[in-house]
């Protein structure tokens, strides 16, 4: 009887088909095991939004949102997100209008070369998310995981206050 | 390479009877950068992200236990960063926000890295783990858990359930030092607790993660003893003596903070 029932739910484990909702959109899937969530996203559903910087979880340039959470999607298998939510940088805008932390990174000029932006725009919106109004030092802490190699950190923080409705 | 995903704990501990070969992952903040510098080629992970089971945490008898898919930045949220407030601050400094929101306690637990910002805090509470397998349950005390460099006790078919902390709401705080504040490994990292005795243990200053404990009228040799207890190495990150000095700095410090 438990080798029965443990063949049943190894039947159900061996994962290849997955289900992936992507920016409010379904996908089904057939992945191989070793496939990693940021390569689902670019070369299978075409979002080139989220870029790779470092492979290693150190540069962020790959942040996106999984059930609401950021996350970096180079160290993430797409297997591993089965029956999960993702939001990357395309699904930010609503009917052609800039989400408003998008606004303020182009205001704000957040941005140099604008390859971690994407990734930068990501942890933003899920700080904000869960802290409608930080400091300025809530936000450095907030965007530690990301790196800007142009330029520095100043206009982006300002890009971030802009969006949580301070004056800068 | 297969990616086995039990929905449950019970699942979980037969796969990896039947795959024993089969590497535990959660958030993989070390394994995935193993994988991703083709550094290891598992045959198998054993995603645990699935398993309720081993999820967040609760009050229990006077001690906290600690789910081992606890993540970084479930343990910095309150209440649970007041009854421990050691390992809330180690928490803060690992990785960045989306490391935290992936990586997890037993995942600490079974890289067992002598850098493993979550042990030195566990260890000063008196962490006592929770291992299973198909075989039944055991459960080791933290000091000897780590047994070497990235080495610990799970046989091969074990898995980490989670961990039991004392020491709530103690007096206690955690220091590292880092060429900065964030995505930094420790050079040296120290959690002291002050309650009834004086505790410390360190990291990235020996081979494991390491307790030190004395006496409420110590508190003037403690920095000293603490800093002698390492046994530090040179390497990319620090030199030895650095590490012991840093060690004997923190450590007053940390006193300092606790015994206000």
């Amino acid at each position: 009887m438990l080798a029965l029932s443990f063949s049943l739910c190894r039947k159900e484990l061996a994962v290849g088909q997955v289900s992936i909702t992507v920016n409010g959109a379904e996908h089904i899937l057939e992945l191989e095991p070793r496939e990693l969530l940021v390569y689902v996203l670019r070369e299978r559903l075409g979002l080139t939004g989220t870029n790779v910087g470092c492979d290693t979880s150190s540069c962020g340039a790959c942040t996106v949102l999984l059930d609401g959470e950021s996350v970096k999607s180079c160290t993430l298998l797409g297997v591993q997100v089965d029956g999960h939510e993702i939001t990357t940088i395309e699904g930010l805008a609503t009917n052609g209008t800039m989400h408003p932390v998008q606004e303020a990174f182009h205001e704000q000029h957040g941005l140099q070369c604008g390859y971690c932006t994407p990734g930068f725009i990501m942890a933003a919106v899920s700080l904000l998310d869960e802290t409608p109004n930080p400091s300025e030092e809530e936000i450095r802490h907030a965007l530690e995981g990301n790196l800007c190699r142009c330029t520095g950190y100043q206009n982006i923080v300002r890009a971030v206050q802009a969006a949580a409705g301070v004056e800068v | 390479m297969d990616v086995l995903t039990p929905r449950s704990l019970e699942q979980a501990l037969r796969l990896k009877a039947e795959r024993p070969d089969a590497v535990p992952i959660q958030g993989g903040t070390d394994v995935m950068v193993e994988l991703n510098f083709d550094r290891a080629r598992p045959a198998a992970l054993l995603n645990l992200n699935e398993v309720a089971e081993l999820r967040g945490w609760s009050r229990q008898n006077g001690r906290v236990w600690l789910g081992s898919g606890l993540t970084y930045a479930e343990a910095m949220e309150r209440p649970l960063a007041e009854a421990l407030p050691a390992l809330a601050e180690a928490a803060r400094t690992v990785g960045g926000p989306q490391i935290r929101n992936r990586g997890t306690i037993g995942g600490n637990l079974g890289t067992a890295s002598p850098a493993g910002d979550a042990l030195p805090p566990l260890l000063v509470c008196g962490a006592e783990v929770k291992i299973a397998s198909v075989r039944g349950e055991r459960i080791v005390p933290l000091p000897d858990f780590v047994v070497g460099p990235k080495r610990n006790v799970l046989a091969e078919d074990e898995l980490i359930l989670g961990v039991s902390v004392g020491g709530t709401e103690s007096r206690q705080t955690f220091m590292k030092v880092g060429p900065r504040n964030a995505m930094v490994i420790a050079v040296v990292s120290l959690a002291v607790r002050v309650d009834g005795d004086l505790r410390a243990a360190f990291g990235s200053a020996g081979p494991v993660p390491t307790l030190v404990r004395a006496g409420l009228g110590d508190v003037d040799s403690f920095p000293q003893r603490v800093a002698e207890a390492a046994s530090p190495i040179d390497d990319v990150r620090g030199t030895a003596s650095y590490r012991r000095h840093a060690l004997r700095i923190l450590t007053r410090r940390a006193l300092d903070r606790c015994l206000v």
